[in-house]
């Protein structure tokens, strides 16, 4: 699908190479002079011609991308943040020179958290703007709705969310996890540390909560010989989980693993606390909630949980803690980084590195050029796009602090391969 | 699925099931009562009630940070001029709309839909220009949180008790104003007959006000205490709307008797079946009996008798 860069008649295979490889010589002797040549000249290394054979928006001085998330709303509460990393990813990125010479320029739309909006507004940023690439989704829901639009029009999708994994296109660069790359190093770590023979699966009723708990249970069941007591799925905003809080006091897990999402999850924290259930003694692991989350739940409500994620804002590395503090320098002291802001911002530096490496904006040379590409700049650590457009990336397991912020207490010692279609899951 | 669990084990279970019954009574009354005086007594749809409630819980929300940052002894307190503000500036609003907007539609309550409905839409983006896209976390006093032991293994939530003894005292309130005072014996005449409670000298339009914006105060008080077990954001007013109106539709629009029992039977099924199956199971039966219901009795559980 994306990884096939050697069949022959594929725009950006081989036969188009030489004279990217030869423009990509010119750019690295120029890259040397580049700090004191005017921005122009190294524009002028990669003439628009050359660096645009499809008709993009690119001029000798600016090339646009699009930004397309929901800024009002349900998905604005979780969406807000996706285009903050983004907008200041940009602003970097143009302050350190911009891509092959040319500043970015963006566009940005509103899905307005209908699917149907988001597929008419990707439409609209390739066909109309011609846009580069797009920053954008968030919801699976809305990802399906764009991935048509992108493979008719052939544009390039960024997204950043953490997923249900069981897709690969060659028009999208998936910048947060899929699901085993969340799921199972958690589990392994929960077992070994806790000791946990038995757990409860819990839900919001939609793809992916009912997606990743089928692999924790296949995880469990099959490759752990653990127990699974109970599995149970709510309605999306379910307010309401004294029954099922019930049912965790008498079956007793030893571990409650959770994939509750939105304003439900604020509830069930809620409502765990004041039934007694003190997360300090009872294990519980998520997967939804971010710090972004806790803004809302309250850390005084789910102190001591675990949460799987690849990054946590406490990260202790010094490209995190420069991400942390110019992001709270564009967006104010009180702002807060989860996991699918770290994730956004890697987008449009993915892009860049990948253009610069492909010497072309073309989306055919960008997608082909893709795979391998290393960023080493990214605050979560050291990435690399695999060839199914997915990240090599750690998993780490936070564990919930009274101020809303994640303690790392594991990290997986090595990269996790990730694999959207894992065999003996499905 | 219960032989491994022991006797006692059981017994407190069922105990602390019948209790979070109970509870999810008292929430669908209070966000109920709102709309029952609104819709019942009014006969106009406010697709709002939820914005009106959400409201209600940034008063909350503001109510909170003002204690902290400028009365901080007096926090323990907090919760109950929070609800007080809610309860005024809900209710203000609700003045204010009813002038602006609802009067005019009294003659066309299909229209009060689509109305209140665009009402909602923008006090939502209102929420999210002034108060961001996020969740905010509304934080409690500390004796509002945890749980009374009751027994050694039975344990009765404080904050549950604290919505059902708010739900009773609200109920109680409306209850008298509507039946034992002069303005709900307005409210009654207005409702059986807009144009004779008007030509016997009652000040329809005065009435109708009051009712609005006592409806959308309730919602400010329920939005205010519902800040406990749910969110607070824009868009968290939607949660509430669809169990508000089956509640009310179901226990027969014009009754608050009717309300009171749709809310109880509603409650009750759904907390045991949420027991025993899956919260998604639960609610697709629960919406079958009530669709069911509906069918063979569609004025609802209660009925005013009226001569039509």
């Amino acid at each position: 699908m994306s990884s096939d860069n050697k069949k022959p008649g594929v725009p950006g295979a081989w036969d188009f190479q030489s004279p990217t490889r030869r423009q990509l010589l010119i750019g690295t002797a120029a890259l040397a002079g580049a700090a004191m040549l005017p921005r122009s000249a190294w524009a002028q290394a990669f003439p628009t011609s050359v660096v645009n054979t499809t008709g993009l928006a690119v001029t000798d001085t600016e090339v646009t991308v699009g930004i397309l998330h929901s800024v009002t709303g349900t998905m604005a509460i979780s969406e807000t943040g996706s285009v903050q990393a983004e907008k200041l990813a940009i602003e970097q990125i143009n302050a350190a020179g911009g891509v092959l010479g040319r500043q970015i320029k963006f566009i940005q739309e509103d899905g307005a958290s209908d699917w149907p909006t988001f597929a008419e507004k990707a439409k609209k940023l390739l066909v109309k703007d011609k846009c580069a690439s797009v920053m954008g989704c968030w919801t699976s829901a809305s990802r399906k709705a764009v991935l048509p639009v992108f493979e008719q029009y052939n544009g390039m999708l960024y997204y950043p969310t953490f997923y249900e994994g069981l897709e690969q296109s060659k028009n999208v660069i998936y910048t947060g996890q899929e699901a085993t790359q969340q799921i199972i190093a958690g589990l392994d770590w929960v077992v070994r540390e806790k000791g946990a023979k038995s757990f409860y699966l819990l839900g919001s009723d939609y793809i992916w909560p009912r997606t990743s708990n089928k692999i924790a249970r296949k995880h469990i069941e099959n490759f752990l010989k653990l127990k699974v007591v109970g599995e149970e799925y709510f309605p999306l905003g379910h307010t309401q989980f004294n029954s099922v809080i019930n049912k965790l006091k008498l079956t007793k897990p030893d571990v409650i693993y959770a994939i509750i999402v939105g304003g439900s999850n604020v509830a069930f924290y809620k409502q765990l606390k004041a039934a007694g259930i003190d997360l300090t003694k009872q294990t519980l692991v998520t997967i939804s909630v971010t710090e972004d989350e806790i803004l809302g739940i309250g850390g005084e409500n789910i102190v001591g949980a675990y949460a799987c994620m690849k990054y946590f804002q406490s990260l202790d590395n010094p490209n995190n803690q420069a991400f942390v503090s110019e992001f709270k320098k564009m967006w104010g002291a009180e702002t807060v980084i989860g996991d699918v802001t770290q994730a956004a911002y890697l987008g449009p530096w993915l892009w860049k590195l990948t253009v610069e490496k492909a010497g072309s904006f073309d989306v055919d040379k960008v997608a082909a050029a893709s795979p391998g590409i290393e960023f080493k700049g990214a605050p979560e650590g050291y990435v690399r796009i695999h060839e199914n457009h997915h990240l090599w990336s750690k998993t780490r397991v936070g564990l919930a602090r009274l101020d809303g912020q994640y303690d790392v207490v594991y990290e997986t010692a090595d990269l996790m391969e990730p694999n959207p279609f894992p065999k003996g899951y499905q | 699925m219960f032989m491994e669990y022991s006797l006692g084990d059981l017994g407190s279970i069922f105990a602390m099931q019948a209790f979070a019954g109970l509870i999810l009574f008292s929430v669908y009354l209070l966000m109920a009562l709102g709309l029952a005086i609104i819709f019942g007594q009014m006969n106009v749809i406010n697709m709002a009630h939820g914005e009106f409630m959400i409201l209600g819980a940034y008063m909350t929300y503001l109510c909170s940070h003002l204690f902290q940052s400028y009365a901080p002894g007096l926090y323990d307190g907090y919760f109950f001029v929070a609800m007080t503000v809610a309860f005024i500036v809900s209710g203000g609003l609700g003045l204010i709309v009813e002038w602006l907007l609802i009067r005019h539609l009294y003659s066309r309550p299909l229209d009060t839909l689509l109305a209140t409905w665009g009402l909602s839409l923008i006090m939502q983006q209102t929420f999210r220009s002034v108060f961001g896209a996020r969740e905010v976390g509304v934080e409690l006093p500390a004796w509002m949180m945890g749980s009374l032991p009751v027994t050694g293994s039975i344990e009765v939530q404080i904050n549950g008790l604290f919505v059902m003894v708010l739900t009773l005292f609200i109920t109680g309130i409306v209850a008298l104003l509507m039946f034992r005072s002069r303005w709900g014996l307005q409210v009654r005449a207005v409702l059986s007959n807009r144009v004779m409670a008007g030509a016997a000298g009652v000040n329809t339009q005065r009435v109708d006000r009051l009712t609005f914006g006592l409806g959308c105060g309730i919602a400010g008080i329920a939005g205010s205490a519902f800040t406990m077990i749910g969110s607070t954001g824009p868009t968290a007013g939607q949660l509430y709307i669809v169990d508000t109106f089956l509640v009310v539709v179901f226990g027969g629009a014009q009754s608050l008797l009717g309300t009171v029992f749709s809310a109880l039977s509603i409650s009750q099924s759904q907390s045991i079946m949420e027991f025993f199956m899956s919260g998604s199971m639960a609610k697709v039966i629960t919406l079958l009996f009530v669709i069911g219901l509906l069918m063979l009795r569609p004025q609802g559980l209660f009925v005013l008798k009226i001569r039509k």
